[in-house]
């Protein structure tokens, strides 16, 4: 599966109440969820992000809370994936266990607001569009891919059980 | 080679021998539970994936501590949710007004979650838990959602840091200053997907709430979980609340560590975690004169009764500065109750204190104590991330309720010798 989309630039730490604050929290309605989707980043991505942009961010992404609502609320605004160098280990199960593409990239630094990306999942390579330039990410662990394959954990489980 | 307690307790549940660090396995679950705001999710994830009834109805357990008493009509919707589904489940364990509690306070104190289990919660901080020598995870929605279903879950191995604490612990300080010392040292992703196990002499000093009070802000370090060895303290403990069997665990002598760290606890002082991260940490001998118009105490993390005894030492016969709110929370309402019995209430009113119903509410910024830009509170609770408590420009010192109460007599960010 190949990703084509625009940068939207972070830094290190962004935890789940700068994706999405939990005075928010009292509906898990995606559409809603999307309207607040980084809200205490950038007050201004929620109304100019535009499908299949890209989320870049530092390390730690997605510290603090197990709100699945963080990921849900990215998914929802049409962000394709996200590259950071890390994520917190709530985020990066929840992302998965819904089908979010989350990638582990050490060259974050080189990529910027407004940048273009070709995300290639199956190679494992960045091509930076302005530059020509090509960066590498880890490879998703074989179970991850299993899990994305069924759809996500829930469809997993559901055709365990049926 | 042996295995870290971690390491048992997983291959335990796992029906295997032994587990590698980095190893991926299905383990079975003892303790599942989850809350308000994470439960929705999974219910409605639990419905579509066609299942009609829970693994086991005495081990999904429901507790309503959010937004609870309700703050509006979203939040009154999603708990209305969780009781119906309770109810239809017939959920042995489902707390609601009446009987409720922050859940990482609540769980311990009936015994629901016992040492040698393996438990999840849809909750970043149920790695309280492992304070019981338990491994004890937070996991997101989706993933409750799955162990309602089958009882199980896919589990990364982690590997495991040892962290020992040696010498005598100074006055005024506990488990929360070490714990925001260790993270100072280690750093918010220090301990990223792995376990924190904790040991030495000092732990001795500590009771069961100082040492959930440790294994709580696990999560703070990016640990997987937290996790001690049960000693005499442990079982004098869970032994007069449990109702099931339970397993006292140890890890082996010769288990594999990634890291050992060591601390001489006598030259920890009580700690200040500033704005806007837990790692954030200095001495209370190093801050600066900072105004503060709110103090929080209460929450999973030094909501208990010992907190509020903490606390109370300090506001005897004193007033809390007229520049400043002091709002006290009771983790849950057995605290409630007995902190009212042992007088508390009348220390913490005389000093011009608000006391509200047990809740999470100002931990997470939901109400009963929202701060407005440019304010800065002193909370005992566990995060200080930007807009936490509320406008994204105010602020959240981090502390023990000993240094939470002086400040708010101060009105400043104080230490208790400065008060008492
Ligand atoms: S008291 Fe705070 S940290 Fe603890 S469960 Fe509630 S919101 Fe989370």
């Amino acid at each position: 599966m190949k990703i084509e989309g625009k940068v939207w630039k972070f830094g290190d730490d962004i935890d789940t109440d700068q994706i999405l604050p939990a005075r928010y929290l009292n509906t898990s309605d995606p559409e809603e969820l999307a309207k607040h989707c980084m809200e205490d980043a950038d007050p201004s991505f929620a109304d100019n992000v535009s499908e299949s942009d890209i989320i870049v961010a530092g390390k730690y992404f997605g510290c603090g809370s197990s709100r699945e609502h963080a990921p849900i609320a990215i998914k929802a605004v049409g962000v394709s994936c996200v590259i950071a160098k890390n994520y917190a280990r709530i985020f990066y199960r929840n992302s998965f266990n819904m089908g979010l593409p989350i990638l582990e990239c050490e060259d974050t630094d080189a990529f910027n607001t407004g940048d273009r990306l070709s995300v290639d999942m199956e190679t494992g390579e960045i091509i930076h569009l302005d530059s020509g330039k090509s960066y590498h990410f880890k490879p998703i662990p074989p179970f991850m891919q299993e899990l994305i394959q069924s759809g996500g954990l829930m469809k997993h489980i559901s055709q365990k059980i049926k | 080679m042996g295995m870290t307690l971690t390491e048992k307790i997983l291959a335990k549940h796992a029906g295997l021998d032994r587990v590698e660090p980095g190893e991926l396995i299905n383990a079975k679950v003892d303790i599942a539970f989850s809350n308000d705001i994470s439960a929705p999710i999974s219910i409605n994830e639990f419905y579509k994936s066609g299942a009609t009834q829970v693994f086991d109805r005495e081990k999904v357990v429901l507790v309503l501590d959010h937004f609870v008493p309700n703050k509006d009509i979203k939040s009154a919707t999603q708990a209305k949710m969780l009781r119906e589904f309770a109810k239809e489940q017939k959920l042995v364990h489902f707390y609601d007004s009446g009987e409720m509690g922050v859940e990482h306070a609540l769980l311990p104190e009936k015994g629901i979650v016992l040492p040698g289990d393996l438990i999840i919660g849809g909750d970043s901080h149920t790695c309280t838990h492992g304070a019981l020598g338990a491994f004890s995870t937070g996991v997101g929605s989706t993933d409750f959602a799955a162990v309602m279903v089958t009882g199980e879950l896919w589990f990364r191995v982690p590997e495991t840091m040892m962290f020992i604490y040696n010498g005598d612990l100074n006055p005024w300080v506990g488990g929360k200053d070490l714990i925001l010392y260790t993270i100072g040292d280690i750093g918010v992703d220090g301990a990223l997907y792995k376990a924190m196990e904790f040991a030495g002499p000092a732990l001795k000093q500590l009771d069961m709430a100082g040492r959930l009070t440790m294994a709580n802000m696990t999560t703070e370090a990016g640990a997987k979980n937290g996790i001690m060895e049960p000693d005499e303290i442990t079982e004098a403990y869970v032994k007069e609340r449990a109702s099931r069997d339970y397993e006292l665990m140890r890890g082996d002598p010769d288990a594999n560590f990634v890291e050992i760290k060591e601390y001489d606890v006598s030259n920890i002082e009580p700690q200040v975690a500033y704005p806007h991260l837990p790692s954030n940490t200095r001495g209370i001998s190093e801050v600066e004169e900072i105004p503060i118009d709110q103090v929080i105490i209460g929450s999973c993390t030094n909501g208990r009764l010992e907190d509020l005894r903490m606390a109370a030492k300090v506001l005897k016969g004193k007033k809390v500065s007229k520049e400043t709110r002091l709002i006290i929370i009771p983790a849950t309402t057995n605290i409630y109750r007995a902190a009212l019995d042992e007088g508390l209430f009348e220390t913490f009113l005389d000093a011009g204190a608000f006391i509200s119903p047990p809740t999470c509410g100002p931990c997470l910024g939901g109400f009963m104590g929202i701060l407005a830009e440019g304010e800065r509170a002193v909370s005992t609770t566990n995060r200080n991330f930007v807009g936490r408590m509320g406008h994204p420009k105010s602020e959240v010192y981090l502390a023990n309720p000993a240094v939470a109460a002086a400040s708010a007599v101060a009105g400043k960010l104080a230490g208790p010798e400065e008060v008492v």
